[in-house]
């Protein structure tokens, strides 16, 4: 199998100091603080880049219409091809599979890919709170949309009540070790989360992800340029699906969409056991308990099995499938760039350079995306070894 | 590079206004067109790419719903651009020369009339320097046009000349929305929309959708007896700064037609995205198009130009026009942003 064309890898990572309110900076200055980290990561200059691809999830959430058109210029685009990807809270992750493809397909060497969110522009709650006429509404903000979801998984699974504290207890410490993350609370325990307020029950205020300002960069390459490099992260495999909104199909607990993505990119990548063959994950989980509900859609555990890894400690840090090691989407929330953190935080664990929240001798990756109504998906799998071309 | 060609098109009729339908119900007609002419439907595509954006559904996540109109169950490889649907199908295209796929699907829609689309349009503008002027559309375009008088590139008259061009044109298209136009002379008494822009010189409001199939090597002959083969396609883009720009020129639309490879053979037809009169002068001389090669044939934007969607057809139309036997070998080109400030060139040919 392997993934198709040439092969692409990761040379270099760059991220913005995530916060609430980045007032220090305009949207340029933020998408340019990303963009020049990852570009000194890979020790390139602005001229060495053949192509720009910007992902960012809705426009209004900042009140400028397609701001790529405004920010070529910030981003060294002129003269050069730029693209524009969005596909809902998938699309950091989107993002960064058109950048690998410009480069899979031949047609470009180096691409500067970007994804970023400047949610203190506006009020996201409720740009994510959809008016009449398009559709029923839905309680405020995402939240009220999942909730009945997670109420879903928890009667299936026969799930108890303290997983999704857990999840949320671990990625808040474990963002502690990220110092790009948004969220820093190191006096976080198991009982500060379970006292907090009850947002969109089940979900509780400190098991909800913030609201962040914060960009995301990578440059990505062809073999040829990796090769200079100690520690690419080469491209194993990249899979995007989408399913329909109104169909009465759907399973939104464990969407048939989540599944096929990952069979996908696992096949790309030549992975038979999930649970043995990936050492880390950096899983797309904004409210708690999308952890333990995506464990079963990825193929780490058995349909309403996922909480129990959850519960053994399965996903801490020195568990032996890490989830979230940087703090995850619960610790840092731009939206449109929340995706291509995780596939960076990806790159970044199998490159060896994630820091104090670095999993030792991780060596294969998976980062996940996902997006809309758990409608819109996308992955891929990274690794410190070259593959076969 | 990998054989691609664009193997069917279909849209919606063009129209002033559709209030009747929501986007889903614009659309499906169009996708059902492709799924018969190819016989194939959404499962069948290597992968699914569309163009739109939700400043014109004034909605967040208003492509979502509107996937629904392909069908997309089981769920689909699936990807979203936020521009005219013509960088969809570059997506899709660069996708096909991975390897991966042989076949995509291609639709993009814009129902530009819900809203007062200048000021929609004057959103894309930097927002801390030039947004709060609310400079609209038409009036970023007219500071174009008239830089165009002032270097005495061409005249008011040239402009009518055009337009009653490309809308006479569009009478032998029977999705156009503008079809036929009154003679020079009646159109010079036409008022101005903004200086030096009359009415004639601009572009309608238009609602409407497309799609497109790209299939590759084998796949596309199987599906088209005389498929439009893409030869060359690339797209770049300019800075937005007005006061860094000369708009007199095209930079990116230059280098992307180098790129695509425009000027190596002769060309027969082009389809330029043009929507301002003063504009379709700028784009042929930055491809460097002889003075015989006979432009939108279709009618181009001036007859018809639903937003995120004009570029799309612009390909469609060449495409089809080609694979019709009216000639061997076309330009399709599309653009973006303000003053033509994004552009895409595509050279076809059929065989």
């Amino acid at each position: 199998m392997g993934a198709a064309g040439e092969l692409a890898a990761v040379v270099g990572i760059g991220q913005t100091n995530h916060m609430a309110t980045r007032g220090d900076v305009s949207m340029a200055g933020l998408v340019r603080e990303a963009a020049q980290r990852a570009l000194a990561d890979a020790q390139m200059s602005w001229d060495d880049i053949d192509a720009v691809v910007v992902g960012k999830a809705p426009d209004f959430f900042e009140g400028v219409m397609m701001p790529e058109l405004y920010l070529a210029d910030a981003l060294g685009a002129v003269g050069k091809p730029l693209l524009r990807v969005h596909t809902a809270g998938s699309v950091g992750g989107s993002t960064a599979i058109v950048a690998s493809s410009l480069i899979q397909s031949g047609v470009h060497e180096r691409v500067l890919t970007v994804a970023f969110e400047k949610q203190s522009e506006s009020e996201a709650m409720w740009a994510l709170s959809l008016p009449i006429p398009f559709q029923a509404p839905l309680v405020a903000g995402a939240g009220g949309y999942f909730a009945p979801h997670i109420r879903a998984y928890m009667r299936r699974a026969d799930a108890p009540d303290h997983i999704g504290i857990l999840v949320a207890l671990k990625d808040r410490l474990n963002a502690c070790k990220n110092p790009y993350a948004h969220l820093h609370e190191p006096e976080t325990t198991f009982d500060s989360v379970k006292d907090s307020m009850m947002l969109w029950d089940p979900i509780r205020y400190s098991e909800t992800c913030p609201s962040s300002d914060g960009a995301c960069a990578m440059v990505i390459s062809n073999a040829d340029t990796a090769k200079a490099f100690d520690n690419p992260a080469w491209v194993l495999g990249t899979a995007m699906r989408s399913e329909p909104t109104m169909f009465s199909g759907r399973d939104q607990v464990l969407p048939q969409g989540g599944r096929d993505c990952a069979a996908d990119v696992y096949a790309q990548a030549g992975i038979t056991n999930p649970r043995e063959d990936i050492d880390v994950v950096e899983m797309y989980v904004p409210f708690s308990w999308y952890e333990p509900m995506w464990l079963e859609n990825l193929g780490f555990a058995g349909e309403g099995e996922g909480w129990k890894l959850t519960d053994a400690g399965v996903t801490q840090m020195d568990g032996d499938l890490p989830v979230n090691p940087s703090g995850g989407v619960l610790s840092t929330n731009p939206i449109g760039a929340s995706g291509m953190l995780r596939f960076a935080e990806a790159a970044m664990q199998v490159r060896g350079m994630a820091g104090e929240h670095q999993i030792d001798g991780a060596k294969t990756a998976l980062g996940h995306a996902y997006g809309g109504g758990a409608q819109f998906f996308s992955m891929w799998v990274v690794s410190s070894d070259q593959p076969a071309s | 590079m990998r054989d691609t060609a664009i193997v069917a098109f279909a849209q919606s009729d063009q129209e002033r206004r559709v209030e009747d339908r929501s986007e889903v119900e614009l659309l499906s007609p169009v996708i059902q067109d492709v799924y018969e002419q190819t016989g194939m439907t959404a499962a069948d595509f290597g992968f699914t790419c569309s163009g739109s954006t939700d400043y014109l559904a004034g909605q967040a996540f208003s492509f979502v719903l509107t996937l629904d109109s392909v069908g997309p169950w089981p769920p689909i490889s699936e990807s979203h651009v936020e521009m005219d649907g013509a960088w969809a199908m570059y997506e899709a295209w660069i996708k096909i020369q991975t390897g991966a796929i042989d076949s995509a699907l291609i639709y993009a829609y814009g129902k530009s009339s819900p809203g007062d689309l200048r000021a929609v349009m004057s959103r894309q503008m930097d927002p801390y320097y030039v947004a709060p002027l609310w400079a609209d559309s038409v009036a970023l375009a007219a500071l174009q046009a008239q830089s165009v008088l002032d270097a005495g590139i061409e005249t008011e008259r040239d402009w009518a000349e055009i337009a009653a061009r490309n809308r006479n044109d569009a009478s032998s298209n029977p999705r156009a929305q503008l079809r036929g136009s009154p003679d020079v002379d009646t159109l010079m008494d036409d008022d101005f929309v903004v200086r030096p822009l009359r009415r004639h010189a601009c572009p309608p409001i238009t609602d409407g959708a497309a799609a497109i199939v790209l299939a590759a090597d084998d796949k596309a002959r199987e599906l088209s007896d005389r498929p439009a083969w893409i030869r060359g396609l690339d797209h770049r883009i300019d800075a937005q700064s007005l006061g860094v720009r000369d708009l007199t020129v095209s930079p990116s639309t230059e280098k992307a037609a180098a790129k695509a490879g425009v000027g190596d053979k002769p060309v027969d037809f082009a389809e330029l995205h043009t929507p301002f009169a003063h504009q379709e002068g700028i784009v042929r001389r930055a491809m460097g198009l002889a003075d015989e090669v006979r432009l939108n044939p279709s009618g181009g934007a001036l007859a018809a130009n639903a937003m995120m969607t004009a570029g799309l057809i612009r390909l469609g139309e060449a495409a089809t026009r080609l694979t019709n036997g009216d000639g061997d070998r076309a330009v399709a080109h599309a653009t973006s942003g303000a003053c033509l400030q994004q552009n895409l060139v595509c050279v076809l040919e059929a065989e």
